[in-house]
């Protein structure tokens, strides 16, 4: 066949001819060029979500390695590896693969502690990430779907950590599988049941390990992997929420298309995360399991604690009082299913229906993909802040003991001022933060009405001192902008609208010549001189500092 | 239980009847003659027996009156007690004797008696600072020791002297196994005293305290004589040997280095979340916050 001569548009290098014959056979091309060119809004908080993704990457890579060598069974061996303060103990070949790993296998101590600050900052970010959507009202019509999702990928993660914390079988995390044991049996009527298909028998079993190992490294990350994957559809399905601001509406998407400015700033925020967590893996020691010791059951330590995402459950245990119910016929209800079985139920159940119940309170059915500002939706916020400050004292009542014996302070008195503040600290939070998002809420109408605080103080002709502002907008004739509040910010200081001379660009170090700036700037000053006859004359009514005014005859 | 002491069976089996048998023991084929004779000169003999028996007992209680008579115990006290005693005697009237009685008989309200004791309670208290109190409160905080070593061998001398009790070990405290020490201390002290030693909170302001700055002796001595709330650990529920097992194992621990970087206090999960959260959380807000800047 001979040789045409190029068409327009026909590939001529070897990765573009390579690149059509894919597209030939997969017809990507469009597909791939709709999804390259799709465009993501920008700001700070949209890329906590990530960080909760990059941690799972490396929650994924770390635990693989980690598999190689860990050994899920409960068989008794003795131990003889290079630890000496263990050497010649009887412990679980998981501990005992446990501790291999840590001292024998190359960079086995690394990874592991890689993987264990990973699993904290997953869990983390994840909660960091629920509080951005939850206080900008990202979770309302059509993105209720997503919120249930990332309630239900709160609760796998809280659970994929917990089994991972049990895998090492020390001490430590013996007591806390024996507290999770506890907490079964308490619950009414079907916790010997359920304690009984969990352990296979009476706590602790030789069966427990090896089903959590399987549910830590396959049935959790499995159901993880596949909801985050649907997580992520259904946000480029439904597209990003984004700040109201110039520009933005409803109806569109301002921001940087994933490629390349989107990819190149994920991909950078991946080396981030990565750093962090290995830095944290390197340096600063997790879970020292040898210092734990072997589990055995006659034994338990004091400050014996869960990861930080469980220790609102310890707490909560810590400060309920021992309200045992005894029902006739020999039959119980322990105080400790209230503070763990119902105070969690309802924690994660309100979570997981507040988009629906908000719907119900404020009838707002509408779809809304423009943001809003916490200040804007004082309850909600409120309500936020409350919840927070209930879960806070929880966890800070779960490590009462530790913070009691570092402090000095009566472990008593730590318990009574949870109890205390558990119930009189939430109340408060919500009044403090409606009155600070009403507060917010009126300066910024003040400042729309008033304009800027220039911070010039400026004496009338008649001895009377008055405070200049530099109005947003036009005015009319009692020196009022007319500009409406639009949920986006509004700017406080006279900086932000080029009142002041620029700083030097650079976020670590100066990026630009400051002999180049101060030029710059002596050229400004005299500039600034200027702007200030000339901005404020401009602007409606200087001499008046837009203040409003009687009219003048 | 009796019937272990040799010394108690002695005295309950055999001695006590054959002795009375001895005493009670009359000729019992005598006439009514001899018998009258006999009754009248057992009389006399008794008269005379209970004038002698009485002298004898009145010599013998002056004697003792003399012998334990304060006055002369301080006479002669000067003779038989060691000079490091009497300089315990003078440190204790000058600093122990408010709480602790004249006699170390204790005072109610204010310290307890500390007849029983011994030498290795004074160390412990007194080395770590504990004594002498500052004031009177949930527990005796440990802070530098007041005094030097040798008052300090001075006050064990005039306590064990004059109340006894469990005296100081000898040799090399460290002398036990290791791991057996290890899993010995998470039995009987990991439960107040944390994995490693760390402290741990108590109700109502006590505290089992940290063991980091603990030497070998006070750590025995802590086992032998139970201070504040911490129970004691005679030689019947810890061996020595596994005292000093215990004792390696803790200050080995406390010697190694942190493998993994940073302890953090090896306090586990709670200074690991305070880590996640003011480090790895906080650097990343930084992190994002940046490209954030850069947008």
């Amino acid at each position: 066949m001979a040789r045409t001569a190029t068409a327009p548009g026909v590939p001529t290098t070897a990765l573009g001819k390579a690149a059509l014959e894919v597209d030939d056979r997969l017809i990507v091309a469009g597909p791939l060029r709709r999804t390259l060119n799709k465009v993501f809004p920008d700001h700070w908080s949209f890329l906590l979500g990530e960080i909760a993704l990059y941690a799972f990457v490396i929650l994924l890579l770390s635990g693989t390695y980690l598999t190689f060598f860990y050994d899920a069974s409960l068989r008794e061996v003795v131990y003889d590896g290079s630890y000496a303060p263990l050497r010649g103990l009887e412990m679980s070949a998981a501990y005992d693969s446990a501790l291999y790993l840590s001292f024998d296998v190359r960079g086995g101590l690394f990874v592991r502690q890689v993987h264990h600050w990973a699993a904290l900052l997953f869990v983390a970010a994840i909660v960091v990430h629920l509080l951005r959507i939850f206080f900008t009202g990202a979770f309302r019509r059509p993105r209720e779907t997503n919120w249930l999702i990332g309630v239900g990928l709160l609760l796998l993660a809280l659970g994929e950590g917990f089994t991972g914390y049990s895998l090492p079988d020390d001490l430590l995390s013996g007591t806390g599988l024996r507290i999770a044991s506890a907490i079964i049996l308490s619950i009414p009527v079907v916790g010997t049941w359920v304690h009984w298909a969990v352990f296979n028998g009476d706590y602790v079993g030789e069966f427990v390990i090896g089903r959590f190992y399987i549910a830590h490294v396959l049935i959790i990350p499995a159901i993880l992997l596949a909801l985050i994957a649907v997580h992520l559809l259904i946000l480029v399905k439904q597209k990003h929420t984004q700040f109201p601001g110039p520009g933005r509406t409803e109806h569109n998407v301002v921001g940087n298309r994933l490629f390349p400015a989107f990819a190149a700033k994920a991909g950078g925020l991946f080396f981030i995360v990565f750093g962090v967590v290995a830095a944290l893996g390197g340096l600063v020691q997790i879970n020292p399991v040898w210092l734990w010791g072997p589990y055995n059951p006659a034994q338990v330590s004091s400050a014996s604690q869960p990861d930080w995402y469980i220790m609102f459950l310890d707490g909560s245990t810590r400060l309920f009082p021992a309200w045992d119910i005894n029902l006739p016929g020999d039959y119980n209800i322990p105080a400790l299913f209230w503070p763990t079985v119902v105070i969690a139920g309802l924690i994660f159940t309100v979570l997981a229906l507040y988009p629906m119940i908000e719907r119900k309170l404020t009838r707002d059915t509408a779809s809304h993909h423009l943001l809003q500002r916490p200040r804007d939706v004082p309850v909600r916020t409120s309500l936020g802040v409350m919840a927070l400050t209930f879960y806070i004292v929880l966890m800070l009542s779960g490590a009462n003991d530790v913070i009691a014996e570092r402090f000095d302070i009566s472990l008593n008195a730590m318990t009574w001022a949870g109890r205390i503040g558990v119930l009189i600290l939430p109340p408060i939070a919500y009044v403090l933060s409606y009155r600070i998002c009403l507060g917010l809420q009126k300066h910024d109408r003040e400042v729309l009405e008033h304009g800027l605080e220039t911070g010039v103080i400026r004496r009338l002709p008649h001895g009377e001192f008055i405070e200049v502002h530099q109005p947003l907008g036009p005015v009319d004739e009692h020196g009022h902008s007319q500009l409406a509040y639009g949920g986006a910010p509004v700017p406080k200081r006279m900086n932000q609208v080029g009142g002041a001379r620029r700083a030097i660009r650079g976020f670590f170090t100066p990026i630009e010549e400051p002999a180049q700036v101060e030029l710059e700037q002596r050229r400004d000053e005299q500039g600034l001189a200027a702007a200030e006859s000339r901005e404020l004359t401009t602007s409606g009514r200087p001499s008046d500092g837009g203040r409003p005014q009687e009219p003048r005859d | 239980m009796s019937t272990t002491d040799p010394q108690s069976d002695a005295l309950t089996g055999e001695a006590t009847p054959r002795g009375l048998r001895r005493w009670s023991r009359r000729p019992v084929d005598a006439s009514p003659a001899t018998a009258a004779r006999l009754r009248r000169r057992s009389r006399q003999r008794r008269r005379v027996a209970n004038v002698a028996g009485l002298m004898a007992a009145l010599v013998l209680t002056g004697t003792l009156y003399s012998a334990l008579s304060p006055a002369h115990a301080t006479q002669e006290s000067n003779a038989t007690e060691s000079s490091a005693e009497a300089a315990g005697r003078e440190l204790y009237e000058r600093s122990c004797i408010t709480c602790h009685g004249e006699n170390l008989e204790g005072v109610p309200t204010r310290g307890p008696s500390l007849i029983g004791v011994g030498e290795a309670a004074v160390y412990f208290q007194v080395h770590t600072g504990r004594m002498p109190l500052v004031r009177q409160e949930a527990q005796a905080p440990d802070k530098p020791a007041v005094f030097s070593d040798e008052e300090i061998d001075q006050l064990m001398a005039y306590v064990q002297a004059n109340g006894g009790g469990p005296t100081l070990p000898s040799g090399d405290l460290r002398d036990g196994d290791l791991a057996e020490g290890g899993e010995l201390f998470r039995l009987n002290c990991a439960s107040c005293h944390n994995f490693v030693g760390e402290g741990g909170a108590l109700s109502s302001g006590k505290r089992a305290p940290n063991l980091e700055d603990s030497n070998d002796l006070e750590i025995y001595t802590a086992m032998l004589s139970g201070p504040e709330n911490m129970p004691v650990f005679g030689d019947n529920q810890l061996t020595p040997e596994e005292k000093r097992s215990i004792i390696n194992y803790i200050q080995t621990v406390k010697e190694q280095a942190d493998p993994g970087g940073f302890g953090a206090g090896r306090l586990g999960p709670s200074a690991e979340g305070l880590v996640i959260w003011v480090v790895g959380i906080a650097a990343l807000m930084f992190g994002i916050f940046w490209m954030g800047s850069k947008a």
